[in-house]
């Protein structure tokens, strides 16, 4: 019975860096309608950002984000200024193949700068700290925090979109882009300031990534499909379902790996699919499409 | 006033004649060249026969699918079984490999074809992934670290090394001119007009009575018979199989949609020019490691953003060209 | 005398298609004109080119003299001329209240708040919190116009108001144009509707495929002289 539980419990705290994983993603799919390749080499890149501060400045893996987050913003914003923007509005293969060829291009000038060798971020005692919570059961103190900033930027997220000028704008122009320009919103400027946010977002798993394994050049398209399944488990367009969604996934893969560890994986993917096949609009689809 | 619709163009006429040297050229390649140099052009055929699977798909069905490497690894497992397990012949094991592989994406579409747009490219990859993963765990085909095929059944493709090397290669050039006259013949054919008409306006033509659903399903499933076939005929050349070689996004994706996409995507003749462009890169940036992927990659984006209709889509509508004419002109005739 | 919009020799096309030839226009200050014409006549079109969602040469659209044609739209409306746009196009996954902030978003001062905009239409008040797709299409139109007003336009244009609305809504929709004229504002209402046009406006334009056929002061106009114009019979 505790097994159970532990396992349930440890996939949800899994499922809280699946959530970091896929929020930018959804974000910038609600956005503006862009599904985005490279998402998970820009995780990477993340990590391996906060890899260079921690070498170059000393300071611990948790603290990096201080430099990690605005970095990742630059990139987001120039990104789909200089480049993204100009995939929209024509069809889906521009977006598709252009950030296709972004995965590959960001995944080899890290193979290029960083070498193919796998790479972690220490960050001591904290990492296996746990909270005993019975006999066989207990909470690391480390995942809990995953989780936790999980909810947190979920529910910042959700705020800033509900409660902002600029989040209105953001709901506004997914809506009807044209319309919104007619009232003096700039979508290039908004839709760069959305994968921004998104890349913010992105540090938080990048860096919790690099803590929690081994990360290398190549891991990226792995976490790209993670993102993808929360969010399509989640549902497309709802935040908290994209939350409920990784938590899906985290729990399937935990139970998984628990029944055999080369299952991890395919049970996650196992349970995408079978939400696929029998909810195909996701576990909490948005009312308004 | 009169019309007549008409298919060839003089460019088709024109081309039709440059074709026999360069098929002869071919035919004739391994006995004026040592084998470094059928290697180099079987892995050309087999490119080329791969990126016209991808542009059947991406360039005229619109499933953009970044998930084909399912299919190539399934051939190449399924040859691996055939013969291994079944006892089939190699030659005879490719075109059961790529009916294997048609047969398992059938039900896989009904799976997928619930994804749209973007999200139909990553749900394929999410299912190769399956595939791959599954595959690593059936031990009887080596598991996670793979096999090689038995000596035995090597030499049952030919007794000698030479003769073994002329077999692949002949088949490999096959396979090459097949795939595209597959893509050809299935453009000319009512499904291409159908296709034509859902690449440039999916919801007009299902009013009009195409059958998206169906027709999309015929290709995706020529193009796991073909990524079948061509994955048996490639894990035949290697001879060693492992699930991430098998699976690779990296060699049998993206490699191939760069092909496609810089040479002209929704083009019979955009694959074709795009291997060459592909293998000229490659061997001039041989020596530069994950440079050559990142120039690569960038040419790709340049192409896709400034010239989407790839290299050959400029050529040809600079001088009017179309040397597999598939649709059909209108040209006005004189009164009588 | 400057006027406060014109436009010269205007153009536009969509692609291969002429929408509009040559159209001269002009607009001073607190007046209101109609243009009316039959479906496809270009109306909506010389709407749209006006706020800069089609291109046109910079000199073929003034205002206040300044070339500002094929500018970008969120310039244009940050210089006060704002659209309520044909079909309303609210945003449907915002509140009317969400609606009515977004046309502020350009922060422009003026008259216009969400309190001047609720007691003109009160009933948008009572349904604030409620999302553009349960609205009736009146109180759509009505959150429409308001979204356009909390941009504090100089200038308002409007395309088809009464676009599927039955009369009495209509009745009550164009009873809001005179509190909006004694802003100060000058307004261009686009209709298919001659009367409804004629009623409110003080010089009527009539389109017909892409030219301007007529133009004058409503009493000057007899029924015969609007026919031939809009129909071209």
């Amino acid at each position: 019975m505790t097994g159970a539980i532990d396992t349930i419990l440890q996939g949800t705290l899994l499922g809280g860096l699946y959530a970091l994983f896929a929020a930018g993603l959804s974000l910038i799919f609600g956005v503006m309608r862009l599904v985005n390749i490279a998402h998970g080499d820009l995780i990477v890149l993340a990590a391996y950002t906060a890899f260079l501060a921690v070498q170059l400045t000393g300071i611990d893996p948790l603290s990096s984000l201080i430099i990690v987050v605005p970095v990742m913003f630059v990139i987001g914003y120039a990104l789909q200024r200089g480049l993204l923007n100009a995939t929209l509005g024509r069809g889906i293969l521009p977006p598709l193949l252009v950030t296709f060829g972004l995965s590959i291009i960001i995944q080899n000038a890290l193979l290029q700068g960083f070498s193919a060798d796998s790479r972690k971020l220490l960050l001591g005692p904290f990492e296996t700290a746990s909270i005993p919570l019975g006999p066989d059961l207990a909470i690391g103190w480390f995942p809990l925090l995953i989780f936790a900033t999980a909810v947190v930027v979920i529910a910042a997220l959700q705020a800033l979109l509900h409660r902002t000028r600029i989040g209105r704008a953001f709901r506004a122009v997914s809506d009807d882009p044209e319309t919104a320009r007619l009232y003096g919103v700039d979508h290039r400027h908004l839709f760069a300031m959305a994968m921004g946010v998104a890349l913010a977002v992105v540090s938080f798993a990048g860096v919790f990534l690099a803590i929690r394994t081994n990360f290398d050049p190549a891991i990226g398209p792995a976490r790209l499909l993670f993102a993808f399944e929360a969010v399509i488990i989640g549902g497309l367009g709802s935040l908290w379902g994209t939350l409920a969604g990784g938590v899906i996934l985290g729990i399937a893969q935990t139970v998984g790996a628990k029944i055999d560890p080369a299952w991890q994986l395919l049970a996650g993917h196992i349970a995408f699919l079978l939400v696929l096949i029998f909810r195909p609009r996701g576990l909490f689809p948005r009312a308004v499409d | 006033m009169t019309y007549r619709i008409e298919r060839a163009t003089r460019a088709s006429r024109i081309g039709l004649w440059l074709l026999l040297p360069i098929l002869g050229a071919l035919l004739s390649l391994p006995y004026w060249t040592g084998s470094a140099d059928m290697r180099l052009v079987v892995e050309m055929a087999y490119f080329l026969a791969l990126a016209q699977m991808w542009n059947l798909l991406a360039g005229y069905a619109g499933l953009v699918s970044v998930g084909q490497q399912a299919y190539i690894g399934l051939g190449g497992y399924a040859l691996f079984a055939l013969t291994i397990l079944a006892g089939v012949p190699p030659l005879a094991a490719l075109p059961l490999a790529g009916l294997a592989a048609a047969l398992i994406a059938l039900p896989t579409a009904f799976v997928v074809f619930r994804l749209r747009g973007a999200y139909f490219a990553i749900g394929t990859w999410v299912v190769a992934e399956v595939f791959r993963l599954v595959l690593a765990q059936v031990t009887a085909l080596g598991g996670g670290t793979g096999m090689s095929l038995p000596i035995g059944i090597v030499r049952a493709v030919a007794e000698s090394r030479d003769g073994r090397e002329l077999v692949i290669y002949y088949t490999g050039i096959a396979i090459a001119i097949g795939a595209v006259a597959l893509v050809f013949l299935l453009l000319r054919s009512r499904h291409g007009l159908a296709l034509t008409a859902i690449r440039d306006a999916e919801g007009a033509a299902e009013s009009l009575g195409v059958d998206n659903f169906r027709t999309k399903l015929w290709v995706y499933l020529v193009a796991a018979f073909g990524g079948g076939m061509i994955g048996a005929l490639i894990f035949l050349q290697k001879i060693r199989i492992s699930p991430d070689a098998a699976f690779s996004v990296g060699d049998w994706t993206a490699n191939v949609i760069f092909i496609v996409v810089i040479g002209g995507i929704g083009r019979i003749e955009g694959p074709i020019v795009g291997t060459l462009v592909f293998f000229a890169l490659r061997s001039l940036l041989a020596d530069f490691g994950a440079w050559y992927m990142i120039i690569l990659g960038a040419v790709a984006v340049v192409v896709m953003l400034k010239a989407p209709q790839g290299l050959w889509g400029l050529v040809a509508e600079r001088f009017d060209l179309d040397f597999f004419p598939v649709r059909r002109r209108v040209r006005r005739l004189p009164e009588a | 005398m400057t006027a406060l919009l014109e436009t010269q020799a205007l153009e536009a096309r969509y692609g291969d298609f002429q929408a509009l030839f040559g159209i001269d226009l002009a607009l001073q200050d607190g007046e209101t004109v109609a243009i009316i014409g039959a479906n496809g006549a270009g109306k909506s079109t010389l709407l749209r080119t006006i706020c800069g969602l089609n291109a046109a040469a910079p000199e073929a659209v003034r205002h206040r003299g300044q070339a500002i044609g094929g500018a970008a739209p969120e310039a244009i409306v940050a210089r006060g001329i704002a659209l309520v746009p044909e079909g309303r196009r609210l945003f449907l996954s915002l509140t009317v209240e969400e609606n009515l902030l977004m046309g502020a978003y350009a922060k422009r001062p003026g008259p216009w708040t969400l309190q001047r905009v609720y007691r003109l239409f009160p009933v948008l008040e009572e349904r604030r919190r409620v999302s553009g797709i349960q609205l009736s299409g009146g109180q759509q139109q009505m959150v429409a116009i308001g979204r356009a007003l909390m941009a504090n336009p100089e200038i308002l244009l409007c395309d088809e108001l009464s676009l599927g609305l039955a009369p009495i809504i209509i009745r009550d929709v164009y009873a809001a144009l005179p509190a909006i004229k004694a802003e100060g504002t000058a307004v261009v209402v686009v209709e298919q509707d001659i009367n409804q046009a004629l009623a409110v406006a003080g010089r009527v334009y009539c389109l017909m495929a892409g030219r301007v056929t007529l133009q004058g002061r409503p009493e000057e106009l007899d029924r015969e002289r609007i026919r031939a114009a809009y129909f071209g019979v």
